[in-house]
């Protein structure tokens, strides 16, 4: 047995195959039962099973504190595919990533076994199938598209040809009021120079037609209400894919006013989430106007910045929540206006920590901490709009810690059912940030109270207030929720 | 249905010199069953995606039937990539996951279903129309997965690969399946592997490609007969083709102690360049067993004979007091020999065994180019003869 992964050589195996880890930077992982198919792995190792038809073999295995998802495959395509996970997150694309590659398997009768593709779990990461089961609004079904979309264009630019696009091939993480997508099957693509119009077309038109088979799926199981075309909701990622293409690529003539259309352009990428890295101008032939051109874009303008001024890596919409929130703090608290590092630190110790420490240990495992502090915002201002006046986030945070949370499903690790469902995680800090800040433990210190004494939240319910209209959901058959947190 | 017809194409990846395609030139006829292969960057997926409309055309023109396509996006070419592992919709029937994807493109509810029913007759698949996909075997959905494409009624079907991710069994009885489908079908199609075998038991004509270059166009009858040059020769067959490179003396080519008489065409096209070398070329199974001494023998001392039953195969060395080793370069090994031999007559190791080459079936190739000297005439042919 052989398995191929990223650091150090390591030969421990006392067994009677020859067994090699080129480089895991996890030895635990010989422990697994790798002489046994993987159809056939023991329960108490195999954390969920994904259901539904699949072309490989896929198991989620715990793992230390941690779940795996390993996939049977051939070698070339096991090897294949790590490559191009790590080439991917090399580039900062968000996807899963990959931890080893299992070749030269074989049983006790010593019959050949396939390779296996190991890859880990994206913590409070959903399966689309998943958010069918929560009572799905069609709105949202919209911005699982856009995160898609998003995803697509992340990937078109850093070269991938995807092959293969879908909901199943996704997976989701609530990033404030949207989603962000993970890639998680990249068996089907390939890394090119720069992708030619003829590949992003095919892309797009293989997500079309996956997508609307997906959705027609959920219809034909009632998990989805008849009154949503699925036709209509998967031309949707090439409306967005579009647009969001266009401005990040587009070449504009200018012929005046160069530096403020300039600084314009990089202000609407930024306020899109994009950073701009190298801009492209040249003269036109005659001389007498110039192109611009944005060469290179990043994503995570807004999660660059929080990380910053904080430390807290959170993802994009996340993170431009926080940091209107912060912006707010600085101008109600004179001594946090001045100095921008400064005033982050006083939000951070004196709001954000609080809020997300104000969680009972038992309840952690729904909600991320920077999604539980989005959450925290819109419900205080619910009750804010229901008394008519200002509520405390001291306030708002008890009644939502009591009201709202212990009925939320725990997303910690929700493993699916549909057929690709592997995970990744978080691209891993860029150069650019480098190692100013150590990844912070939002609940470190746990259970401090930084406000002093716990406010006692009403009895009563909290007051429903809709922003708008009310909104049905479009899931036919919304899962019953559990009624109290004793019921997790 | 359509022709095919690649002229002059090629592609230049951005960043490179040498082209990924260099000047394909190929016809593809209606109808046909067209292999591109060759090992890995020979250019044969890109090939493939050229006419997919995936990978820009730098120079030259792709055709399809009467229209240029070399600047029409896939969408709009009329052509359907197959993929092997579609995924199936568990809760949609058998007809609704082979036609859903029509009415992306707005096609009408009764033309749906008619085609539907036409594929699945094809298939054998009607009487599984009203079922989910679970109820179906392995292979019947695979049989599923191909219906998606086949109810897009396209001019051409594109397949890259498509077995390289079943186990050997299942690639065998697939492989068949689909030659067997194509033919029923009668759409010209386009396959790319990098397996031989796949390609010779699959094609109604194969392309060698190494490269970016083509190499040959030709039945597999001529790919295994005539091969145009030392490449295609060791490409083509299995086990492979002995290769060696001799020199040439007194007319003949020096195997060893064994002398191989040489054509007189074969000593006429011999070149400066050549340096009174030729490389000889000589199937496994082209060889009689000879007595020792013989004319035109060659003498093969036997390490290993591997008997399979329906064959046996004698791996040897060919001695070599008067020779210059160096020159013996044969795929098993530098002058290790394949040879096929009666598995009722069987060597030991360590024996000597006498072998002469059948006649026409001596491969005589350049020694400075590669290109084939014998005669027999190569059928390079990059039109199809139908």
């Amino acid at each position: 047995m052989r398995l191929g992964a990223s650091t150090q050589s390591y030969t421990p195996y006392p067994g009677p195959m020859p067994l090699r880890i080129t480089g895991a930077a996890d030895a635990a992982l010989i422990d697994l039962p790798w002489s046994v198919p993987l159809s056939a792995w023991p329960e108490d190792q195999i954390a969920a099973l994904p259901r539904g038809l699949s072309r490989h073999v896929v198991r989620f295995v715990r793992h230390g504190d941690a779940v795996l998802a390993v996939k049977e495959t051939n070698p070339h395509i096991a090897h294949k595919e790590f490559a191009l996970l790590r080439e991917l997150e090399r580039l900062g694309a968000p996807c899963v990533k990959a931890v080893a590659v299992v070749t030269e398997r074989t049983d006790h009768a010593h019959e050949e076994l396939s390779a296996a593709l190991v890859t880990e779990h994206l913590v409070f990461s959903l399966p689309y199938r998943a958010l069918f089961s929560q009572g799905l609004r069609k709105g949202t079904l919209k911005r699982l598209i856009d995160a898609l979309a998003v995803l697509l264009v992340r990937l078109h630019l850093a070269g991938f040809y995807w092959g293969d696009v879908s909901l199943s091939n996704a997976l989701f993480r609530r990033d404030a009021a949207e989603f962000s997508a993970y890639l998680v099957d990249a068996e089907t693509g390939d890394m090119h120079h720069s992708l030619t119009d003829g590949q992003r077309g095919y892309d797009l038109e293989i997500a079309i037609t996956n997508i609307a088979g997906e959705l027609l799926d959920l219809q034909a199981n009632d998990d989805l209400d008849d009154s949503v075309d699925p036709f209509e909701i998967a031309e949707r990622i090439s409306q967005r894919y579009e647009q969001l293409w266009l401005a990040l690529t587009e070449t504009e003539t200018l012929t005046s006013n160069i530096p403020l259309h300039v600084s314009e352009r990089v202000k609407a990428l930024n306020s899109m989430g994009f950073d701009v890295g190298e801009i492209d101008m040249q003269h036109t032939e005659d001389g007498t106007a110039l192109t611009i051109r944005p060469k290179v874009v990043d994503a995570g303008h807004h999660s660059r910045r929080l990380l910053r001024l904080t430390g807290l890596d959170v993802q994009e919409n996340q993170a431009r929540r926080l940091l209107n929130d912060l912006d707010e703090f600085r101008t109600l608290h004179i001594d946090a206006a001045d100095d921008e590092s400064f005033g982050a630190h006083q939000w951070l110790t004196r709001i954000f920590e609080p809020t997300v420490r104000a969680v009972p240990r038992d309840l952690r495992g729904k909600l991320e901490p920077a999604q539980l502090f989005h959450e925290v915002l819109d419900h205080r201002w619910y009750l804010a709009q229901s008394a008519g006046h200002d509520v405390p986030m001291p306030v708002a945070t008890a009644s939502y810690v009591k009201h709202i949370l212990p009925n939320k499903e725990d997303e910690v690790a929700v493993l699916g059912r549909s057929l690709a469902e592997m995970t990744a995680e978080l691209p891993a800090l860029t150069a650019e940030v480098g190692t100013t800040y150590a990844p912070r433990d939002a609940h470190e210190n746990d259970n401090t109270h930084g406000w002093g004494t716990v406010p006692e939240p009403d009895d009563a319910e909290p007051p429903v207030v809709r922003r708008q209209t009310t909104r049905k959901p479009v899931t036919a058959t919304p899962r019953a929720r559990p009624t109290s947190a004793t019921d997790e | 249905m359509a022709t095919v017809t690649y002229d002059k194409a090629t592609r230049i990846y951005p960043g490179t010199d040498r082209p990924a395609v260099d000047q394909l030139d190929i016809d593809i006829a209606d109808g046909e069953f067209l292999v591109l292969v060759g090992p890995s960057g020979c250019g044969k997926s890109t090939s493939l995606r050229m006419l997919a409309g995936l990978e820009d055309i730098d120079e030259g023109a792709i055709w399809v039937g009467d229209r240029d396509v070399t600047n029409v996006q896939p969408k709009d070419r009329d052509i359907a990539m197959v993929f092997q592992s579609y995924a199936l919709y568990p809760h949609m029937t058998v007809a609704e996951n082979m036609g859903f994807a029509l009415k992306i493109a707005k096609i009408d509810k009764a033309e749906i279903r008619q085609r539907v029913e036409a594929a699945a007759k094809i298939l054998d698949l009607v009487e599984y129309l009203d079922r989910k996909p679970k109820a179906l075997s392995g292979g019947q959905r695979q049989r599923v997965a191909m219906g998606r494409a086949i109810v897009r009624q396209p001019q051409v079907f594109l397949m890259d690969e498509p077995l390289s991710n079943l186990d050997a069994k299942l690639r065998v009885q697939t492989r068949t399946q689909i030659a067997a489908l194509q033919r029923r079908l009668g759409v010209t199609t386009v396959y790319v592997t990098h397996d031989q075998v796949e390609a010779l038991t699959m094609g109604d004509r194969i392309a060698v490609l190494k490269d970016g270059l083509l190499q040959q166009v030709g039945t597999p009858r001529d790919m295994y007969d005539t091969p145009a040059n030392v490449f295609v020769a060791g490409f083509i067959g299995s086990p492979a083709m002995n290769i060696g490179t001799y020199q040439v003396f007194d007319g003949a080519a020096q195997v060893g102690r064994g002398r191989v008489p040489l054509s007189r065409d074969v000593l006429a096209g011999l070149k400066e360049e050549d340096k009174n070398h030729v490389v000889l070329g000589f199937r496994p199974e082209s060889l009689d067993r000879a007595a020792p001494n013989a004319e035109g023998a060659i003498p093969v001392e036997v390490d290993v004979v591997e008997e399979l039953g329906s064959d046996a195969f004698v791996y040897g060395s060919v001695p070599n007091e008067y020779g210059d080793s160096k020159d013996l370069h044969f795929e098993a090994g530098d002058s290790q020999l394949v040879v096929r031999i009666d598995p009722r007559d069987v060597p030991k190791k360590g024996d000597t065994i006498w072998v002469t080459i059948r006649a026409g079936e001596q491969h005589t190739f350049s020694a400075a180019s590669g290109v084939r000297l014998s005669s027999g005439g190569v059928t390079t042919k990059s039109s199809p003869q139908k």
